[in-house]
């Protein structure tokens, strides 16, 4: 019998879900159709801080179709503890309540909510409210609230903190050869394309089902019933397609909070989208200050690193990230120290975006390296190979894996990086000037507990079903291609389900974990699928497999195959019908297992890259162009290389708005974003990007986790726009460090 | 308040429903349609032709763009009624599952899409760039697209695709 080639992890597939984006036929929050649906449209603070001393909404509830105005006056009953409104983020503080009372706490603040027949006659009607405030002095300008920077006492689970060794101090007072100086990052929205949007179904019965733009519709759902007083039973969450998140669906957003809140008020069905500009009320990455101090002999070998850093917080919440620990990870040196602090300003509370903490961290440092190294007179990337640690050199643990090395290696070869000259401005094309860059990137490789059950029919058709999300992360195809590994199914015979509050548990899709968890998770179910048909197999007459135990078998085209004799092949509709199976169905979970928690066997689990730039820079006008992106990332084993290649596309890509475009500005009078919009927040569009690169190291890794899997949603942002910064410099001999590389700052 | 005066012209004000014949992929109705509706929500939301998406509402971002009379627009930007007699074709009319355009089986294969957001924005872009018959390299089709954005980056991808369409790599 010929055998088809078997697809299975490794394989490049298609995204399963595909055909559903492509036609427009693959419905988001906002767009799930419900009878007799109200629209609600967002009222946002216009001051900083203070309260809200009246609301005029007369001329609001004139409109025809204006149905009501929701305020902190008139809500109905929502629980008050901060307990009740904490989600799995578990940001140390008093989280937001929305409509809770008078205060104000930031800028663009929902006070109100205008609930119509259409949307347009919602829209207007909140142009119509009038509100008199009561104001009080804030200050938005991070620069200012430095000089009250703190150390929070509660630290944010997943917070680690930094571990000095040596005397940095000392040794740093003692290099032959010093770089130090303060590096900066703006703040950014994460602005992804698809708007926050909620659409409350009202069922009649008390149960409500809410189509939500979320990265876990575990989490919205746990909220719901915690500030609601919902009986989980009647609250069901969904999220089958969110267009783009990148840490901003991590937490709930208000717009679900208030479109459930009329829902239960008015007794209908509700949908509440936000507008562009609102997309800037929530959620942001922290603007940030590293000080970096490095020392080195004058052949280059570091001897002290130190490295301090300040990120930006609501008055309200702790948001800590991990900024200051890459570095005294990644590179050997004997003596380094670091410190973290926060800074609270009277915004939202700063988020998670895309490697939160390593994408400021780590870039920032790898510009400092960068600076080291031409003070040492070394190559960008001889150097980074001179202080080269093959352990985590902070905690003095051995790395599960790391191919950085490899990764260097085959990222210069495809760059062709020993065509450069040394030299900055030494480069040239016409009237640009060309530059080379180089930069390391890191990202941890995580793995959280995660359920997911598998389901077989005699028909040979496989449902797998996990509540995790696929937030363009690829998660339906990663499920679909873990399935037909494990079962030797083709995948046209799987359907993969996600994106239900009513599935097996998983946690929110953030952090790089979805894959090794729901992946890990899918083949545990699989595998207890694959047990029962054995077992059903010995009920067939005869017993062709002869009393095969399940490590003598293998699943092929939807058969049980003898290892030893493959000639043997029972299909499974076979001996499902001997057992009198119509289905089989197994639901199992993947955790992070004994060893890890056991002291004496830890070891650091990271992913790595290093990441090639080559920019062209108009000498007169400072127009840069990124020509060149070469990324090769070490990241264990890769599912499914197709979707893979384009999540380290898609980091990079945002990695090139971090170095060149993306910055909040803040009008520090108001106290407002002022650039809240996609006409004056730029991100990268189609002409600016050029050749991207992305290599593949390979990196077996059976310890990482249970798929040899290690992510790779953040990693291809981290370090980006340091090899851009980094070949700018090359380039013009002007070193930048602050982020974004505006035209101005190049010709200053 | 100016703002209440409005309100009460508004209030007063009979709303005038305009008659407005449009063909909808193929589909040609006569409707009785508010002023201020945007051709976008009245696809969105009086369609439910979702697959026409809403990233900004203010022209700035490509999501919404639909083809008119073989043109892309973006929709956000339209008021529905001054296309009395209009073609419009959206991405469910461009193709379906089972039966996909050209452009859309090769977004599949260049996997030229995350999320999946920016996509029929981008398709129907990608279509309306071709009938324009400017568009031949890939320098080219990266300026003439640059009124999409993809947040999640596929540019690469989605060039590599028009391109392949097109039927000239650059
Ligand atoms: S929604 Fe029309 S351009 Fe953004
Ligand atoms: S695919 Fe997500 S915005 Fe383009």
């Amino acid at each position: 019998m010929a055998t088809a080639a078997k697809i299975g992890i490794g394989s490049a597939i298609n995204r399963v879900d595909g055909v559903e984006k492509v036609t427009g036929t693959a419905r988001y929050a906002a767009e799930h159709p419900v009878e007799n649906l109200l629209y609600g449209y967002i009222v946002e603070a216009a001051i900083a801080k203070g309260r809200v001393l009246s609301v005029d909404e007369d001329a609001a509830r004139a409109v025809p179709g204006v149905v009501e105005v929701i305020t902190h006056l008139n809500r109905p009953h929502v629980a008050w503890t901060d307990h009740s409104y904490q989600d799995e983020m578990k940001i140390p503080g008093s989280p937001f309540r929305p409509l809770y009372d008078d205060r104000i706490h930031f800028s663009q603040q929902p006070i109100a909510l205008v609930l119509a027949e259409t949307f347009e006659a919602a829209r207007y009607a909140a142009s119509l409210i009038e509100i008199a405030y009561e104001t009080e002095a804030h200050n938005t300008d991070f620069d200012v609230a430095l000089d009250d920077e703190y150390v929070p006492k509660k630290k944010r689970s997943g917070y680690v903190p930094p571990k000095d060794r040596g005397d940095a101090a000392q040794a740093f007072a003692d290099a032959p050869l010093r770089v130090a100086g303060d590096y900066r990052l703006a703040p950014e929205h994460h602005n992804a394309m698809e708007m926050f949007g909620s659409t409350v179904e009202w069922h009649g019965d008390g149960s409500i089902t809410v189509w939500d733009k979320t990265q876990g519709s575990q989490g919205v759902h746990a909220y719901l019933a915690s500030v609601f007083g919902f009986s989980k039973k009647k609250v069901r969450v969904l999220n089958p397609y969110v267009g783009g998140a990148f840490g901003s669906g991590l937490r709930p957003q208000h717009q679900v909070f208030l479109a459930v809140l009329a829902a239960k008020m008015l007794e209908r069905s509700v949908r509440v989208t936000m507008t562009r500009q609102q997309m800037f009320s929530h959620a942001y990455r922290p603007q940030a200050v590293q000080s970096i101090a490095l020392g080195a002999e004058t052949t280059g070998k570091l001897t002290a690193i130190r490295n301090a850093a300040t990120t930006s917080t609501s008055r309200y919440e702790d948001n800590m990230e991990n900024v200051v620990t890459w570095g005294l990870m990644n590179y050997d040196c004997p003596n380094a120290d670091a410190e973290y602090t926060l800074a609270q300003i009277d915004t939202p509370t700063s988020a998670d975006m895309r490697a939160p903490g390593a994408a400021t961290g780590m870039t920032l440092f790898e510009i400092a390296i960068d600076e080291m190294a031409y003070a040492a007179k070394v190559d960008p990337l001889e150097f980074r190979l001179i202080n080269y640690s093959p352990i985590d050199a902070m905690n003095g643990t051995p790395y599960t894996s790391k191919a950085l090395r490899e990764a260097f290696r085959e990222g210069a070869e495809a760059f062709k990086w020993s065509e450069r000259s040394a030299e900055p401005r030494s480069m040239r094309e016409g009237n640009e000037l060309i530059g080379w860059g180089c930069a390391t990137g890191m990202w941890d490789a995580q793995f959280s507990k995660t359920s997911a059950s598998a389901k077989l029919s005699a028909n040979g058709h496989l449902e797998v079903a996990c509540a995790t999300s696929d937030i363009g992360t690829g998660s339906y195809t990663v499920m679909t291609l873990v399935a037909a590994d494990t079962l030797g199914l083709p995948p046209e015979q799987i359907t993969a389900k996600l994106g239900d509050s009513d599935l097996p548990a998983a946690p929110v899709e953030g952090g790089s974990w979805g894959a090794a968890s729901s992946g890990a998770a899918v083949q545990l179910a699989c595998q207890a699928v694959g047990k029962k048909l054995l077992k059903a197999a010995g009920k067939i007459a005869g017993e062709p497999l002869d009393g095969a135990k399940i490590e003598d078998v293998l699943f092929e085209d939807g058969c049980i195959v003898l290892k030893d004799t493959p000639t043997v092949r029972v299909p499974f509709g076979d001996a499902m019908r001997a057992a009198d199976l119509t289905e089989i169905e197994e639901e199992a979970t993947a955790a992070p297992g004994f060893g890890d928690m056991w002291k004496g066997l830890h070891k650091s689990k990271n992913t790595h890259s290093a990441i090639f730039a080559e920019v062209r820079v108009d000498e007169e006008l400072g127009v840069v162009r990124v020509t060149r992106i070469v990324d090769a990332v070490a990241a264990g084993r890769i599912i499914n290389p197709k979707t893979a290649r384009s999540q380290i596309l898609g980091g990079v890509v945002m990695g090139i708005g971090m170095a060149l475009h993306e910055e909040t500005f803040s009008d520090h009078r108001l106290g407002r974003w002022m650039n809240h919009n996609f006409g004056e927040y730029h991100v990268p569009v189609h002409a600016d990007i050029h050749d991207i690169q992305v290599i593949f190291v390979d990196e077996s890794d059976p310890e990482v986790t249970p798929l040899g899997v290690k992510g790779l949603g953040e990693i291809g942002i981290v370090g980006t726009a340091a090899a851009i910064a980094n070949a700018i410099y090359h380039a013009t001999g002007k070193r930048v460090r602050s982020l974004p590389i505006t035209i101005d700052k190049i010709l200053e | 308040m100016s703002t209440a005066v409005n309100s009460a012209t508004y209030a007063a004000m009979p709303i005038g429903r305009v008659p407005t014949t449009l063909t909808i992929n193929g589909q040609t109705r006569t409707r009785a349609i508010e002023p201020w509706t945007t051709l976008l929500d009245l696809l969105r939301e009086g369609e439910d032709l979702i697959g026409t998406k809403k990233g900004c509402d203010h022209g700035q971002c490509g999501a919404c763009t639909v083809l008119v009379d073989g043109r892309r627009i973006n929709s956000c930007l339209k008021l529905a009624v001054t296309l009395d007699g209009a073609e419009i074709t959206t991405i469910e009319g461009l193709g379906q599952p089972g039966n996909l355009h050209p452009l859309q089986s090769a977004f599949c294969d260049h996997d030229a899409f995350q999320c999946g957001y920016c996509t029929p924005g981008q398709i129907c872009s990608a279509q309306g760039l071709i009938n324009e018959g400017k568009a031949r390299t890939r320098d080219e089709v990266r300026e003439l697209m640059s009124g999409n954005l993809c947040r999640c980056g596929a540019y690469t991808n989605i060039i590599d695709a028009v391109l392949d369409v097109i039927g000239e790599q650059a």
